[in-house]
C-alpha cells in the first residue's frame, strides 16, 4: 500500500513537471503569437491590448498553474489557426489515435508471444531461423517506410483498400477499423520482431536455471519444459516491455497516420507544430506525454502484482 | 574486447562498411548531376541508363539516393558527435565525482529517456524550427541522455577498481584519472552506444524530414525524398523503394553492428 501511495505521488508530480517542460518549451519559441494573429492589422497598441485579453503580459508560472487548472476542467484554450476552441479542434482526432494504437498494440501481444514462443521451440529448425533473420531485418524497417510498401502492395496492386479514404468512425465502424487495420500492422510489425526477440532471449536465459534440470530430470520433453515451466517467468520481463511500449505505439502512429492519412492526433500535431499553432500542439504533446507516463506507472504496478519478489523501491 | 568472428559483428561491419563506400562515392562522383533535369526522360523505370530509374523530373535517382544517403549521414555523425561529447563530460563527471548534482542529473535523465524520442524531437524542433543545423541541434540534445547514463555507469564502475586506487595514490590528478586512464577502458562498451546512436539518428532524421519538419528544400535527405516518392507511388514504385532500401540498410548495418559489439541494441 505505501509502495502504491508513493508511486501515485511521484506520478502525478512527474506529470505536472513534464506539462511544466512542455509550456516552458513552447514559452521560449522566438517570436509573438499576437504578430501572427494579428497579420496586417498589427500595430503595437493592438498588440498590447490583445497581448492583455490572452493574459500573455502575466508571469509564466501564474499562466502555467491556469492553464493546467483550465486543462484538467476539460477547457484547452484556444487554437491559432482554426478559428475555435482547442477542444473543438481535438474533437474525433482523440478516438482515432486511440483506436489506431489499441489496435497496433493488441496485434504486438497476440503476434508476438506465441512467435517467440515459437521461435525457440524451433530454434534449430529451419523456422527457428529464418523467423530470426526475417525478425532482424524487420526491426530495421521503419513503420514509415514499411506503410509504404503496404500501401503499395494491399491499397494500390491488391487494392484492399483506397489508401488516403479514410472512413471516419462515426460512418462506418466497420470501414473504419478495416482501414485502421493496415497502418496497425506498419505500425505492429516491426514491434512484433523486437518483441518475440525479447521473449526469445528472455526464454533461453531462463532455460539455464537450475528447476529447468529438476524438470528434465522429471522425464519433461524439451517442450513441456518450456511450456509447462519456462514461458511464465520468462514472460515477466516481456510483460513490463509490453506495457510500456504502448508509449511507444502511440508515438509511432504519429507518423503512421501521416502516411495513410489518418485525421487523427499525430497529423494534427505536425500539422499544428509546422502552422505554429501552439495551443494546440502543447496539448497534444501533454496528452502524449501523459500516456507515456502513465503507462510506466502501470507497467511498474503490474511488474509488482505478477511477481512478488520483486520489490520496486 | 571486440570479437571480430562474431557473425553478427561481420555482418553489420559489411552492410557499414559498404554504405559508407556508398557515401564516399556519392561525395566524389554521382552518374548524373543529382538535381539535372531531364523532361525527356520522367519517370523511367530501372535499367541501365539509370540503374534506380528516374523521378518525376526526369532526375536520376541512383545519383539522388547517393546524395541523400550522404546528407542523413552527415546528420547522423554531427548529431550523435554533439550527443557523445556532451554525454561523455557529463557522465564522466557526475560518474566520476557522484554527489547531489549526479543524483539530479540521474534522475532527470530516467524521465527524458521513457519518452519516445519522435515526441522530444517534435516539441524541439516547434522551438528551434525546422532546417539542417536546427534538426542536428534537436538529435543532438535528445541524445545525450543516453550517453550520459551510459558513460556514467561505466565511469561509476571503474572507479571502484584497484587501477584507480592506485594512480590516485601516485598523485594522478582527477581529470588525467577520468580522460586517459578510466575513458580507453569503456571504450567497448561506447562504441556500441555509438553504433546504437547512429542507427537512432538516421531513422530520426528520415523519419523528421518524412513528416516535412526537418531537412527543408534545397537540402536534400532521404527522408524527405521518401515522402516525395509517395506521391508517385503508383507510376514509380522503384522510387520509394530505392531511397527506402537506402535507410534500412543505413539501419540495419548499425544496428547488427552495435549488437555485435556487444549492446542489447536498445540504449
Amino acid at each position: 500500500m505505501r509502495f502504491f501511495l508513493k508511486k501515485t505521488g511521484v506520478l502525478l508530480a512527474t506529470l505536472l513537471l513534464v506539462s511544466l517542460f512542455a509550456f516552458l518549451a513552447f514559452e521560449i519559441i522566438p517570436g509573438d503569437p499576437t504578430t501572427m494573429l494579428l497579420g496586417s492589422d498589427y500595430t503595437p497598441e493592438r498588440a498590447a491590448a490583445l497581448r492583455e485579453s490572452m493574459g500573455l503580459d502575466r508571469n509564466v508560472f501564474v499562466r502555467f498553474f491556469d492553464w493546467v487548472a483550465a486543462f484538467v476542467r476539460g477547457d484547452m484554450g484556444a487554437s491559432y489557426s482554426y478559428a475555435m476552441p482547442v477542444r473543438e479542434v481535438l474533437r474525433g482526432k482523440i478516438a482515432v489515435t486511440a483506436v489506431l494504437s489499441l489496435m497496433s498494440w493488441v496485434l504486438v501481444v497476440a503476434v508476438s508471444v506465441p512467435l517467440g514462443i515459437a521461435l525457440v521451440r524451433y530454434q534449430h529448425k529451419p523456422f527457428g531461423l529464418v523467423g530470426n533473420s526475417l525478425n532482424q531485418v524487420l526491426m530495421a524497417i521503419p513503420s514509415f517506410f514499411l506503410g509504404i510498401l503496404l500501401t503499395y502492395l494491399f491499397g494500390l496492386v491488391l487494392k484492399l483498400f483506397t489508401p488516403g479514404r479514410f472512413v471516419p468512425l462515426r460512418e462506418s465502424v466497420a470501414g473504419s477499423l478495416g482501414y485502421l487495420f493496415f497502418p496497425a500492422l506498419a505500425i505492429s510489425l516491426p514491434k512484433i520482431a523486437k518483441t518475440a526477440r525479447l521473449l526469445r532471449a528472455s526464454i533461453l536465459t531462463e532455460m539455464k536455471r537450475d528447476y529447468v534440470l529438476t524438470a528434465y530430470s522429471h522425464g519433461n520433453s524439451r517442450w513441456m519444459v518450456i511450456k509447462n515451466h519456462v514461458v511464465r517467468n520468462a514472460l515477466l520481463p516481456v510483460i513490463t516491455y509490453l506495457a510500456m511500449s504502448l508509449a511507444d505505439i502511440v508515438a509511432s502512429s504519429i507518423i503512421v497516420e501521416q502516411v495513410f492519412v489518418v485525421p487523427g492526433l499525430g497529423r494534427l500535431l505536425v500539422a499544428s507544430i509546422s502552422n505554429r499553432d501552439y495551443p494546440v500542439a502543447l496539448c497534444i504533446v501533454v496528452m502524449i506525454a501523459s500516456v507515456v507516463v502513465v503507462m510506466n506507472y502501470l507497467a511498474d504496478m503490474l511488474t509488482q502484482a505478477i511477481d512478488p519478489r520483486v520489490h520496486l523501491s | 574486447m571486440i570479437n571480430t568472428k562474431d557473425k553478427t559483428f561481420r555482418a553489420g561491419a559489411g552492410i557499414t562498411l559498404f554504405m559508407l563506400a556508398l557515401i564516399l562515392l556519392g561525395a566524389l562522383w554521382t552518374p548524373y548531376d543529382p538535381n539535372a533535369m531531364n523532361a525527356a526522360e520522367k519517370m523511367a523505370s530501372p535499367g541501365l541508363r539509370h540503374l534506380f530509374g528516374t523521378d518525376n523530373f526526369g532526375r536520376d535517382i541512383f545519383s539522388r539516393v547517393l546524395q541523400g544517403t550522404g546528407a542523413t549521414f552527415f546528420i547522423a555523425l554531427c548529431s550523435v558527435s554533439l550527443g557523445l561529447l556532451a554525454g561523455l563530460l557529463i557522465g564522466g563527471l557526475t560518474g566520476y565525482y557522484g554527489g547531489w548534482a549526479d543524483e539530479v542529473l540521474m534522475r532527470l535523465n530516467d524521465s527524458v529517456t521513457a519518452f519516445p524520442s519522435l515526441l522530444l524531437a517534435l516539441v524541439l524542433i516547434a522551438v528551434f524550427h525546422s532546417g539542417k543545423y536546427n534538426i542536428i541541434l534537436a538529435l543532438g540534445v535528445i541524445f545525450i541522455p543516453t550517453f550520459a547514463r551510459i558513460v556514467r555507469m561505466e565511469v561509476a564502475q571503474q572507479k571502484a577498481l584497484d587501477y584507480v586506487a592506485n594512480a590516485k595514490l601516485m598523485g594522478v590528478k582527477d581529470m588525467r584519472i577520468l580522460f586517459v586512464h578510466i575513458m580507453p577502458n569503456i571504450l567497448p562498451v561506447l562504441l556500441s552506444t555509438v553504433a546504437i546512436g547512429f542507427n537512432n539518428a538516421v531513422l530520426a532524421e528520415a523519419s523528421m524530414s518524412y513528416l516535412g519538419l526537418g531537412v527543408q528544400p534545397p537540402d536534400p535527405s532521404l527522408g524527405r525524398m521518401l515522402s516525395e516518392a509517395q506521391t508517385y507511388l503508383l507510376r514509380a514504385p522503384w522510387y520509394a523503394l530505392s531511397v527506402g532500401l537506402a535507410i534500412v540498410l543505413l539501419v540495419l548495418g548499425f544496428g547488427l553492428l552495435s549488437e555485435g559489439l556487444g549492446g542489447d541494441g536498445r540504449a
